[in-house]
């Protein structure tokens, strides 16, 4: 079954409960079938490799803003909790839309001069093949990944600030959690990395978690 | 209509999809089909292969669509066995 371009689906009403388990057969095939496509465009264009360095990347990116705000509060002495959460909102969101905007723009670039290159050495034009249509889903897959990743790691590192405003009591001051969990979100990433290269996890997380360190020491050490 | 046994096909591809997944897709599309490609040549971005496709009743544009989705070209029909349908014997 093909979605691409877009396939109606025939089906043919024989009575009302056989309509219905029709459709919902129709609907996860269609799905299933969408999955599948979207692993083979991604195989065809060798982009399981990027796409993982992105999410890494700038999710990275995320946490480490977030530490570096948290941080910066909590040196400055601590502002009034909407403005730290509008701050840490607004970095998020713009890190996010930065992310999708940019690797968009570069991806869709790079996938047309691949797929123009494929076209001729296959000397046909590919645009409704797997190819065309991978040159055109992927860099859009690409940028959400670059862009959700930030946002959401950078969301859920400052769900402290959110809880407390919320009049939640937590074990301890919201700034400091915030910024622990950074510090966890942080090790987490590194042993990803770790996992991909076939290192050691725990090396690779207390790497990352030094560059944490050290970027948390010198906000301290301007701030001051 | 006859029914199409056995059919050799030449054709062009992009490295991705491989072979592999190529001869999936291809005998996904008849219950029976048995299908075997041999690379003939490799180049910088392209692979040619001659595609050997085995079945009862092999429905040759079903298999063309799928080869042009993937990106493949089919450059020639080397060799095709066919056999009377038991209808056509009939007429």
């Amino acid at each position: 079954m093909r979605w691409w371009p877009l396939q109606t689906i025939t089906i043919r009403k024989i009575d009302q409960t056989a309509f219905h388990e029709q459709i919902i057969l129709s609907r996860n095939l269609f799905f299933v079938t969408v999955i599948k496509d979207l692993r083979l465009f991604i195989r065809i264009t060798s982009s399981q490799a990027i796409i993982r360095r992105y999410f890494v990347v700038n999710g990275f990116d995320g946490a480490l803003t977030m530490l570096g705000l948290a941080t910066g509060f909590r040196v400055g002495g601590e502002a009034a909790l909407p403005l730290m959460i509008s701050a840490c909102v607004g970095a998020a969101v713009a890190l996010g839309v930065s992310g999708v905007t940019s690797a968009y723009i570069s991806e869709s670039a790079e996938r047309q001069k691949a797929l123009k290159e494929l076209e001729q050495a296959m000397a046909a034009d590919l645009n409704h093949t797997a190819h065309g249509m991978a040159a055109r889903l992927v860099p859009f897959l690409i940028a959400l990944v670059n862009g959700l990743a930030p946002l959401v790691i950078s969301l859920v590192i400052i769900t402290p600030l959110w809880l407390v405003r919320f009049a939640v009591d937590l074990p301890w001051p919201a700034l400091d959690t915030v910024i622990g969990l950074a510090f966890v979100v942080i090790f987490f990433l590194g042993t990803f990395l770790g996992r991909v290269s076939g290192e050691f996890w725990l090396w690779s997380g207390i790497r990352t978690v030094s560059i944490a360190l050290v970027t948390a020491m010198i906000i301290v050490v301007v701030s001051h | 209509m006859a029914k199409i046994r056995r059919l050799i096909l030449d054709v062009l591809k992009p490295h991705h999809p491989n072979v592999v997944e190529l001869a999936g897709a291809l005998s996904a599309q008849g219950a029976d089909y048995a299908v075997t490609i041999n690379v003939l040549e490799m180049d910088d971005k392209t692979e040619t292969l001659e595609v050997v496709v085995e079945g009862s009743d092999i429905h040759f544009d079903r298999l063309v669509e799928r080869i042009t989705e993937l990106g493949g070209s089919l450059h020639s029909i080397d060799e095709v066995v066919a056999i009377a349908d038991d209808n056509d014997s009939q007429d």
